[in-house]
């Protein structure tokens, strides 16, 4: 979001708008009224875990499915019954999709050529899509003659040479190899600086979100549950689902008391055995406290500090290591914290073993702190 | 087959769209073998159509597969998979032969004189091969008060069979494809009447069909038994097609759609290209069917198209004199030359759609 200019969203306020859209399923509601406001020149990233409706939501926008209730607007004019080939958008898919009797060249001016546009024109257009992608030197194949990589590359060309405004990705990688998923993230992060369309990416790998998205939705059961930067998505997750989804490792969930002592906040851990208090007076609550109630500490791995440095912070404790998972980086580790069960990031060069004891510590204003029964962040 | 009896309609129909095998040329008369998937079924329906050669070829084939997939048996169990493997070949090898004897005799016969075939031996050689049977006729033997051969109920057969199998497979093919793509409302309801169709016994419809056909004045004309071919052709027809193109990527009909094409673009430059390994597999099977009619062609085509088959039986029952077997066989293997022909040039393609290429593209 970074290299929009606050003037052009003025002008052009939403490149896609979703208002209150319901989808059912014979009789089965997969979307509820969703609302997505979509920035022209964004790259919205779409996360969630396997049948939330990514790839539904991703189908009514680019008007493959008739929706149950709603409006989708896409700029600014009301496309709800369009066509989908009146939309302005393109659609990239998992499975590529490519027309396997035909060539690549052929594949890439379909459209063009169903649009009626003149010869050269579709020259022009093929040949530049096929320069940006690399794809020159395979015109003329046909796609079983493809690797994995090349055939996603003609999948994006054939979104490419239409020319439009919005761009929608349904799990493009996620049928590649982890090494060309890489490039090919990249490739298609520097297709967006280039062209600066609008882009709707659906994934589940959230290395993905958090290195593509300008912002990230992510969904669960076809509700959004948060729409942000993937810094506020990563720091300040709205629910304790957001918090479980994001992060890898997942984040350490401690069951505990939220209890005010002197007007204090503080977090009490259940435990029976040894105790845990965490102070929180400076964690940035969203509303006033009233009360105690039982609630969730969420602390990420990565946010654990590992030796004489824990002392400087307000949650200091000796811990012993039962198991060990060496990463590559860096290597994790479990432990329990006042009885249950807690992991940290530790450097790989600490050389870490079952039952070695150490000091762990971390700053509870960089926690989440979730309530148990809703979930809500508080 | 007991298994399937418990079944509802709907979970039969997806039964078929799994197993290609089970879409035989019988579908109509032997509804239950047709979709059952048992290999005893596939055995009996092929060995109907009298190509036990291409039987034995696909049952290999398939043998082949199942044990490809198998793990590295023990050595107890390979002796007793040697011991059903002999026995499927044995099995193989007597309904080959039950069906290569009456060919052999009846190519035999029909090269042999009337005085040879007198003698009663059955299964010798001629002693002096001649075609004259065979040129007789095609050319002069009597088909009722006229005697010109079976000629011209070779040319009616192709009058008939060559619209009757493109027009089935062409709406057939619309069919299947507005199914499996285009969602339309009230789809599984056409679709399950339309397979229903399959089902019906056409003895039943026959009636109220030559009625409808006289009160708008085409009973007994070519015009007439094309179309009665094409409709009873287009369930099942449909039926191939739609489970053909379901088994294709529906992200395949999604990517045309947004790049714009239309239905008929769709159509005619996706899908229809991507079908031809089906489209094979519907010609063989619907030329077979067409041409092998009986029964249609003697109801509807009128006396000016009566096609080889009832030709063949004209032949076989007039008598002047004696019953000339050679000839008789002549005209029975001439009228069998045309499916039999496709079956050998293309059985191959028959077998691969059947087996694998009609669910993969
Ligand atoms: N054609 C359909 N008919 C009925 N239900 C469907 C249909 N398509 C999807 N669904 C249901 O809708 C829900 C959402 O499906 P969708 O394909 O959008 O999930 P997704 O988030 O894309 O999942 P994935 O990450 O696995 O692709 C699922 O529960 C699925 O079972
Ligand atoms: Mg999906």
């Amino acid at each position: 979001m970074t290299h929009l200019s606050t003037a052009a969203r003025a002008d052009n306020p939403y490149s896609v708008a979703i208002r209150d859209l319901d989808l059912d399923f014979d009789g089965v509601r997969v979307l509820r009224s969703l609302n997505l406001n979509i920035h022209k020149g964004e790259f919205l990233v779409l996360l969630g875990s396997s049948g939330c409706g990514k790839s539904t939501l991703l189908n009514c926008i680019a008007g493959l499915l008739d929706i149950t209730d709603g409006q989708i607007l896409i700029n600014d004019r009301d496309v709800t019954w369009e066509e989908p080939k009146d939309r302005d958008i393109a659609m990239v898919f998992q499975s590529y999709a490519l027309y396997p009797q035909m060539t690549v060249e052929k594949n890439l001016s379909f459209a063009l050529k169903v649009a009626g546009v003149n010869k050269e024109e579709i020259q022009r257009r093929v040949s530049k899509a096929a320069e940006m992608l690399h794809l020159t030197p395979l015109l003329q194949r046909k796609p079983a003659a493809l690797s994995g990589g090349q055939r996603q590359r003609v999948a994006i060309g054939r979104a490419l040479v239409r020319d439009v405004d919005v761009f929608l990705f349904d799990e493009p990688l996620s049928n590649l190899d982890a090494k060309l998923r890489t490039e090919l993230r990249v490739e298609i992060k520097r297709l967006h600086q280039q062209l600066n369309n609008t882009m709707i990416y659906v994934t589940h790998d959230q290395i993905e979100a958090l290195t593509l998205a300008d912002r990230i939705a992510i969904m669960k059961e076809g509700v959004i549950q948060q729409l942000d930067t993937p810094q506020t998505i990563y720091n300040k997750p709205v629910n304790r689902f957001v918090a479980g989804f994001i992060g890898s490792p997942g984040m350490n969930f401690l069951q505990g008391q939220l209890q005010l002592q002197d007007s204090q906040p503080w977090f009490i851990a259940d435990s029976a055995l040894a105790g845990l208090s965490v102070p929180l007076t400076h964690y940035p609550f969203c509303a006033d406290l009233t009360g105690s109630k039982a609630v969730e500490l969420g602390v990420r791995p990565e946010h654990v500090v590992v030796g004489e440095a824990a002392t400087a912070l307000p949650v200091c404790q000796e811990v012993g290591v039962e198991i060990v998972e060496p990463m590559g980086s860096d290597t994790l580790a479990w432990t329990r914290l006042a009885g249950q069960a807690f992991s940290f990031r530790t450097d790989t060069e600490l050389n870490l073993k079952p039952g070695d004891r150490l000091l762990i510590g971390f700053d509870p204003a960089r926690a989440s702190c979730f309530d148990a029964r809703s979930g809500e962040r508080i | 087959m007991a298994k399937i009896d418990g079944m509802t309609h709907s979970s039969l129909i997806g039964r078929a769209a799994v197993t290609p095998r089970s879409v035989s040329p019988r579908v109509r008369r032997r509804s239950t073998a047709a979709v059952a998937v048992r290999a005893t079924a596939v055995v009996e329906t092929q060995v109907d159509e009298g190509t036990a050669e291409a039987l034995a070829t696909a049952a290999l084939q398939q043998l082949g597969q199942t044990d490809s997939v198998q793990p590295k048996p023990a050595s107890r169990r390979r002796t007793q998979q040697r011991y059903g493997r002999l026995g499927i070949y044995g099995f193989l090898l007597l309904s080959a032969l039950f069906f290569a004897i009456p060919l052999y005799v009846m190519i035999i016969t029909s090269m042999k004189g009337m005085p040879e075939i007198r003698l009663g031996q059955l299964f010798s050689l001629p002693g002096d091969p001649t075609f004259a049977a065979w040129i007789k006729a095609w050319s002069q033997a009597c088909t009722g008060v006229t005697c010109e051969g079976i000629q011209a109920g070779f040319f009616n057969s192709i009058k008939i069979t060559l619209p009757s199998v493109a027009l089935s497979i062409l709406i057939g093919s619309i069919n299947g494809y507005a199914l499996s793509f285009w969602r339309f409302r009230g789809a599984n309801l056409l679709f399950g009447i339309l397979v229903f169709g399959a089902f019906v016994p056409y003895q039943v419809v026959i009636y109220p069909m030559i009625i409808g056909f006289r009160e708008v004045g085409l009973y007994g004309t070519l015009t007439s038994i094309i179309l009665v071919h094409t409709m009873f052709g287009m369930p099942i027809m449909t039926l191939l097609f739609r489970n053909y193109f379901a088994s294709l990527p529906s992200e395949l009909f999604k990517a045309a759609r947004i790049d714009g094409a239309g239905f008929w673009q769709i159509f005619l430059q996706i899908m229809l290209p991507l079908a031809v390994p089906i489209i094979i597999v519907a010609v063989i099977l619907q030329t077979t069917n067409i041409w092998n009619d009986y029964l249609l062609g003697l109801i509807f085509a009128g006396s000016d198209n009566l096609p080889m088959t009832v030709q063949l039986n004209n032949i076989v029952t007039t008598t002047y004199g004696v019953r000339e077997y050679n000839v008789n066989m002549a005209a029975t293997m001439l009228t069998a030359a045309v499916p039999l022909a496709v079956y050998l040039l293309s059985g191959k393609y028959f077998v691969r759609g059947i087996a694998s290429g009609a669910v993969k593209g």
